[in-house]
């Protein structure tokens, strides 16, 4: 009897060698945010190496920018990460009006901040939404398009449009909120602060959540620098950098805010979680710096006068960088002295984020990939551009 | 409950076949998750709180072609995509619906001109019944263009095409 | 720490290799030739004064008869910028990587190689990133031509409309000595009013 069982267990050792297996993931995957996609090659359940396709998104984006004027570039820019579109756009116009050496409004410069940042958080709110969907979690995506409703709504009675706005123009703004607008937004970050902590109830606390995401996917932070990974993804791994405070545009100096990072308060520093909860706490202090804009815009112009005029900056080059929902958007502009770029460059938080996702993913579960990629907030159309 | 026995018990309901079958399709109109850009968003929106696709049957967004008819294209697609929406399409089962979201997924959008990657219009690769313009299209929109689709529906004759396909072979 | 301070402390190191600082309105460059690129960014991220451990940006620029290929470099320790800048031969360009330097260069030379074909040396796998794999030419150079089919889809960029399209796509079918496709039939269809405008042309 005995020697049959040890038969047995020899037997196993021998027929049940297991393979490595390649599995597709995407491009067309409910969790991948959009069209990325995703070969894995596993053992069993672990996943042994993670390779991103990219580019299945790409649309030509840098070779629009060559062929359009100036003012027309910005649509195209609300295109690329079109769940920040106002974050986008702002890069965009502040490299432009660097180049030409514009002097912005006071007034405009303080609703682009206003816009800015609502958009942001209109975008960490479909993070942590969708999110919310990857992990199994059906519930708080419900709550935040409740209240994302609610923002793209006031973004309508500014620029007329509800996800693409082309509002932040080069010189100002496109035309000035319509009145009453202040107060309602303020009405509207009022409403949402308690929102935060509805959040966190359902869905930051939950016990299911945290055992999903903490410890899983840890970015260290050396990887995190040498890959270009910046934004809410860098702070998780720790590291207090915020380019609004480290090295501010527009007029967000004024501004006071904390910057969060991650602590590994739930497991590791980097982790999932650790992003997660970033950006949930950036929620906050994006509603922190909208209150104060809104205590300090004072009435004017929106528009200067170089931005009615065709727009011709002179010859040279400029590298903008602005802080986005995800992270360093860096524009690269040359001008030849033409109605339109010679060449624009993006440097996408996205697409450096993905580049580390190899890295991360090693030695993960299958499942854990879709809490990975859905930590990493990427948008394709950024990625791909 | 006892109202509605007494009227309808031992009843007869009378319809044609075609109108119930085709009552029953247009009712729950199984659209899949098929996300591909700034579209997809809108696409969430009206499936999420405001909007609330669920009210005309179509919320029941599916991952996987097997279980859907309705395949939204909702964003632009690439040339790097468009084998992969073909492949997906075909692997839908009959009968399957397209809806075009976006001006993107129609003609090419605003990147007709100088996109080299862009797939100009959807309807080169999988046959298209209703367009929905727009950039984005607002949730409204899309909603009118289920609507159209269910209309569309609402007039088919399943059977009789079923018949004379068979009288044809 | 400015630029001049730390063309100085290049020059200082590397004796043998010629620098050019370009003055410019905004942001001023450091040109250096591209064989010595990568031994410079090494340099520059180990030095502790410099300690260039982050790179923003690279990008592959088209100039009429170079090609260029732009480093934005960023230290989070001492908070300065830089920016690099090698030239590259139309026909034939070759930059050495700086994806040991810095890791997120794999994916950012590869973006470069797949817009404007520029071979990067010893990269670990230089493949076509946006692109698929088969895909003819480097979009972003300016003389690009799209190809007019990939796999049999048409992926021709279009032009304004041509009130002589017709006509003309008559003309190449009538040239093409088997047509084939849905395009020649198409424009096979006799359209009067499009020759006559030919003719009077």
């Amino acid at each position: 009897m005995l020697e049959t069982a040890d038969l047995l267990k020899e037997g196993i050792k021998e027929e049940l060698k297991s393979d490595e297996m390649l599995l597709n993931m995407g491009p067309q995957h409910p969790s991948t945010h959009g069209v990325l996609r995703l070969v894995l090659r596993t053992d069993g359940e672990v996943v042994k190496e993670a390779v991103p396709h990219i580019g299945y998104l790409h649309r030509c984006f840098e070779k629009h920018a060559e062929n359009v004027t100036y003012p027309q570039v910005i649509p195209y820019t609300d295109r690329m990460d079109y769940v920040g579109s106002m974050n986008n756009a702002l890069g965009y116009v502040i490299a432009v009006e660097k180049l030409m050496g514009i002097k912005v409004p006071e007034r405009a410069e303080y609703i682009r901040v206003i816009v800015a940042e609502l958009n942001r958080i209109a975008s960490h709110l479909l993070a942590f939404g969708t999110y919310g969907l990857d992990i199994g979690a059906f519930t708080p995506f419900m709550h935040a398009f409740r209240d994302r409703e609610k923002i793209l709504d006031l973004f309508e009675e500014a620029s007329g449009a509800r996800l693409l706005y082309n509002y932040p123009r080069i010189g100002g703004v496109a035309k000035d909120v319509p009145p009453g607008w202040l107060e309602k937004t303020r009405a509207f970050i009022d409403y949402f602060k308690p929102k935060i902590k509805e959040y966190n109830d359902l869905l930051t606390f939950n016990k299911i959540f945290i055992e999903r995401t903490a410890n899983v996917g840890v970015l260290p932070l050396d990887l995190a620098i040498s890959y270009g990974v910046t934004g809410p993804n860098l702070r998780g791994s720790g590291m207090k950098w915020d380019l609004r405070r480290n090295d501010p545009y527009s007029i967000y100096d004024r501004f006071e805010f904390d910057i969060p990072v991650g602590t590994g308060e739930m497991g590791t520093v980097g982790d999932c979680w650790d992003r997660y909860w970033v950006r949930i706490r950036e929620m906050g202090e994006s509603i922190k710096i909208i209150r104060q804009a809104l205590d300090q815009i004072p009435a004017g112009e929106v528009m200067a006068p170089e931005g009615l005029k065709a727009i011709k900056p002179p010859k040279g080059e400029v590298y903008v960088r602005t802080e986005t929902p995800r992270g360093e958007l860096g524009y690269y502009l040359i001008s030849d002295g033409s109605q339109q770029p010679y060449r624009l460059k993006v440097r996408s938080p996205c697409f450096t984020a993905m580049s580390v996702f190899h890295e991360i993913a090693r030695g993960g579960m299958i499942a854990d990939m879709v809490a990975i990629v859905g930590s990493l907030d990427i948008v394709l159309g950024e990625i791909d551009r | 409950m006892k109202l509605l026995e007494s009227t309808f018990r031992d009843n007869i309901l009378i319809t044609r076949v075609d109108y119930f079958l085709n009552w029953a399709r247009l009712s729950s109109l199984w659209p899949m998750l098929f996300g591909l850009a700034c579209c997809a968003i809108e696409m969430m929106a009206t499936g999420a709180a405001r909007y609330d696709l669920d009210r005309f049957g179509a919320g029941v967004f599916r991952g996987t072609p097997r279980q859907s008819d309705l395949m939204i294209v909702a964003g632009t697609v690439t040339i790097k995509m468009s084998s992969r929406l073909k492949l997906l399409y075909e692997q839908m089962p009959e009968p399957k619906y397209v809806i075009s979201m976006g001006s993107c997924a129609t003609s090419g959008g605003p990147y007709w001109q100088h996109g080299y990657h862009v797939l100009k219009g959807v309807d080169l690769v999988v046959p298209v019944d209703v367009y929905v313009p727009g950039c984005p299209p607002r949730p409204e929109s899309l909603i009118e263009g289920v609507l159209k689709l269910q209309e569309k529906i609402r007039n088919e004759r399943l059977l009789a095409r079923g018949i004379s396909s068979v009288m044809a072979s | 720490m400015s630029i001049q301070e730390i063309l100085e402390k290049l020059k200082a190191r590397f004796e043998g290799i010629s620098f050019e600082l370009v003055e410019t309105k905004v942001d001023p460059f450091i040109k250096v030739p591209a064989k010595n690129i990568a031994e410079v960014a090494a340099f520059l991220k180990e030095d502790e004064s410099l300690a260039f451990d982050s790179l923003m940006c690279l990008s592959g620029v088209d100039y009429p008869n170079t090609l260029v290929v732009v480093y934005h470099l960023f230290s989070f320790k001492h908070g300065h910028k830089l920016v690099l800048k090698v030239e590259t031969p139309r026909d034939n360009p070759s930059v050495p990587t700086v994806e040991n330097v810095w890791r997120t260069a794999n994916w950012h030379e590869r973006e470069a190689f797949d817009m404007f074909g520029i071979h990067f040396e010893n990269h670990s796998d230089l493949r076509r990133i946006l692109c698929p794999d088969d895909w003819e030419g480097y979009p972003l150079r300016k003389d690009y031509k799209t190809q007019e089919f990939y796999h049999g889809i048409r992926v021709e960029v279009a032009e304004p409309p041509d009130p002589l399209y017709e006509a003309k796509q008559k003309s190449k079918v009538d040239k093409a000595a088997k047509p084939t496709g849905t395009s020649a039939t198409k424009a096979a269809k006799p359209d009067s009013k499009a020759t006559t405008e030919k003719k009077a042309e």
